[in-house]
């Protein structure tokens, strides 16, 4: 036994350390993921048999007009989202000053990334509060009374983004600022010569060197954004009259609370195909990159 | 440096930038101050209505007392740790193997395995959520510790497998050499030359892995039902609807659930935001 482990331990010991990690999340992730389009090919309520019935669930999906409140959703999700990038990137320039105390602050600035997303939306829902709320407060001091934007199908969506886009204009923050850190000091300098200032500076010098960071800025962005389940669960479940549902919520409502397992399999698998496009787009980009490094 | 920085010897434009920077960070945290203004507040002032004055009384051992005696919070509370920590030990052990091999060892299938972890890391939840949970009742382990446990420690051994090889293929080449011509085995380059050099790699996955799961929302409603086993993000939601109108104790009980990452955030700041920046991708 021992001869024939040393004979092959160069192999057979790595192919061991990776096991552990390969069959786990190959069974949980990448197979369970899988499995979700199989199942969406059937009627399951969860417990019982499943029944084939091939692309039923997707041709009811063509006619579920909450479905298409869900997509038109996620479409207003994604475009408010990509307001964080270029925030994030003007905080942290106001922030990148070498002053004593700055520290403190910027970690201060960090807090809603380190938030849960439950804490987030229970902290703005009370924001958001019709009678007492910082809205509703605002709008009084202008002498002007302040709609319930949770229960109004015109602007929850737009209210929830909001209050999502507090965390994740912090995390765009904290690329940001590590990119500004890593700037070239020579380009600026040769830029100050040439008489480069204000937005041409920026513009000109400083955005392209800050190319790799904004790319994983928007990726993450993008991301979150088709994510999206947290707030609209703690904020809205998804209400009123399901104006404020997303695909990911609307699939964990067939499927948890209608026992519509393959109906909410063909959502997660719509979502999938809209996530799968975006990964192969990144990671394609991400290996271009290794082997420009490389 | 950019922007150019504002010299000590202007005080005046100094003074209006701190000013400034200070009312930028006063509007950004202001919700969570007046939360923590909240936390501090009788019921009767809730109820009337005094949400962002000054508090007219402070109960602060009050209000809190009264989470951790009349609510379920100090169990919810125990329910995290009891799921975050075990979490955290298993993604560090998997991702230093799994990071280790791919990054010093050259094998068929080695990029697909790689692109697979990294790519099943940005899947969304709901797309394995049927399955899972499917698999944890068929396993008996639906609403307890273990399912989430190893759900978590899967999900999060994608990212961590990502940031773990980075960080073991950027580590000097010479020392593997070093170590293969002294005839080392991959198991002793294992513990003798990787595990002293990935330490500060393994105290920003342990604080990043550990907020993950902290915060997670969709899994603690998935997978478990009773409150024996709910963590804190889904207690604060059941709190919510049960003290509709007990603002004062929601309150209290919001900070309590945020307390744990930020605090670990503000010891371990510079492991966090280095965490953060090298993987670049969130779980």
């Amino acid at each position: 036994m021992s001869r024939l482990w040393r004979r092959h331990s160069n192999w057979l010991a790595p192919t061991l350390f990776i096991l552990p990690g390969i069959v786990l999340f190959g069974v949980v992730i990448i197979f369970a993921s899988l499995q979700t389009i199989w199942v969406s090919f059937h009627e399951w309520d969860g417990v019982g048999a499943m029944v084939w019935v091939g692309l039923d669930n997707y041709r009811q999906l063509i006619d579920d007009p909450q479905f298409f409140v869900s997509l038109k959703n996620n479409v207003i999700w994604l475009v408010m989202f990509m307001a964080a990038p270029p925030l994030g990137l003007a905080l942290a320039l106001m922030l990148n000053q070498p002053i004593a105390g700055m520290r403190i602050v910027k970690s201060l600035f960090f807090i809603p990334l380190v938030l849960a997303s439950v804490t987030v939306g229970v902290v703005f829902t009370w924001v958001y509060d019709p009678s007492f709320g910082l809205l509703a407060l605002i709008f009084t001091a202008f002498g002007a009374t302040a709609s319930a934007l949770l229960s109004d199908e015109n602007f929850v969506t737009v209210a929830v983004v909001i209050a999502a886009l507090w965390p994740q204009i912090a995390f765009c923050l904290v690329l940001f600022l590590a990119g500004l850190n890593n700037l070239n000091e020579e380009l600026i300098g040769a830029g100050r010569v040439d008489g480069a200032r204000g937005f041409a500076m920026l513009w000109n010098v400083i955005l392209p060197q800050l190319r790799e960071v904004s790319f994983i800025a928007l990726a993450v962005t993008v991301i979150g954004a088709l994510r999206s389940f947290d707030m609209v669960a703690v904020m809205t479940s998804g209400g009123p009259f399901g104006s404020s549902t997303v695909l990911a919520y609307q699939m964990y409502e067939q499927s948890i609370f209608s026992y519509r397992f393959g109906y909410g399999a063909a959502i997660a698998t719509v979502l999938f195909v809209i996530m799968a496009g975006f990964i192969v787009w990144y990671l394609h980009t991400l290996l271009k990159v290794e082997e420009g490094n490389a | 440096m950019y922007p150019r920085p504002i010299p000590a010897t202007a005080p005046a434009r100094r003074g209006l930038y701190i000013g400034l920077v200070s009312l930028v960070l006063l509007l950004w945290l202001l919700p969570l101050f007046t939360v923590m203004v909240t936390s501090l507040r009788s019921f009767e002032e809730v109820m009337a209505g005094n949400y962002w004055g000054w508090p007219k009384s402070f109960n602060l051992i009050e209000n809190y007392t009264a989470v951790f005696t009349q609510t379920a919070m100090a169990h919810y509370f125990v329910n995290s740790l009891v799921i975050t920590l075990p979490s955290v030990v298993g993604v560090l052990v998997l991702s230093t193997l799994t990071g280790y091999v791919l990054s010093r060892h050259r094998f068929p299938g080695a990029n697909l395995i790689f692109a697979l972890f990294v790519g099943g890391n940005f899947l969304p939840a709901q797309i394995m959520m049927i399955p899972v949970r499917d698999l944890m009742v068929e396993l008996g382990l639906y609403d307890t510790y273990a399912a989430l446990i190893i759900f978590h420690v899967a999900f999060q051994t994608g990212f961590a497998t990502l940031f773990m090889r980075n960080f073991i293929a950027a580590l000097p080449d010479e020392l593997f050499q070093a170590a293969r011509s002294e005839g080392a085995s991959p198991g002793q380059t294992l513990v003798h030359v990787v595990l002293p050099l990935v330490r500060p790699a393994l105290a920003a996955l342990a604080i990043l892995t550990f907020t993950f799961v902290w915060n997670d929302y969709f899994w603690a409603i998935v997978l478990t039902q009773s409150d024996a086993v709910k963590p804190v993000t889904a207690g604060l939601s059941n709190l919510r609807g049960e003290y509709v109108s007990a603002w004062n104790l929601v309150s209290a009980a919001t900070v309590i659930v945020a307390v744990p990452p930020v605090l670990m955030f503000f010891l371990m700041q510079r492991h966090f935001i280095a965490g953060l920046t090298v993987g670049a991708v969130k779980g």
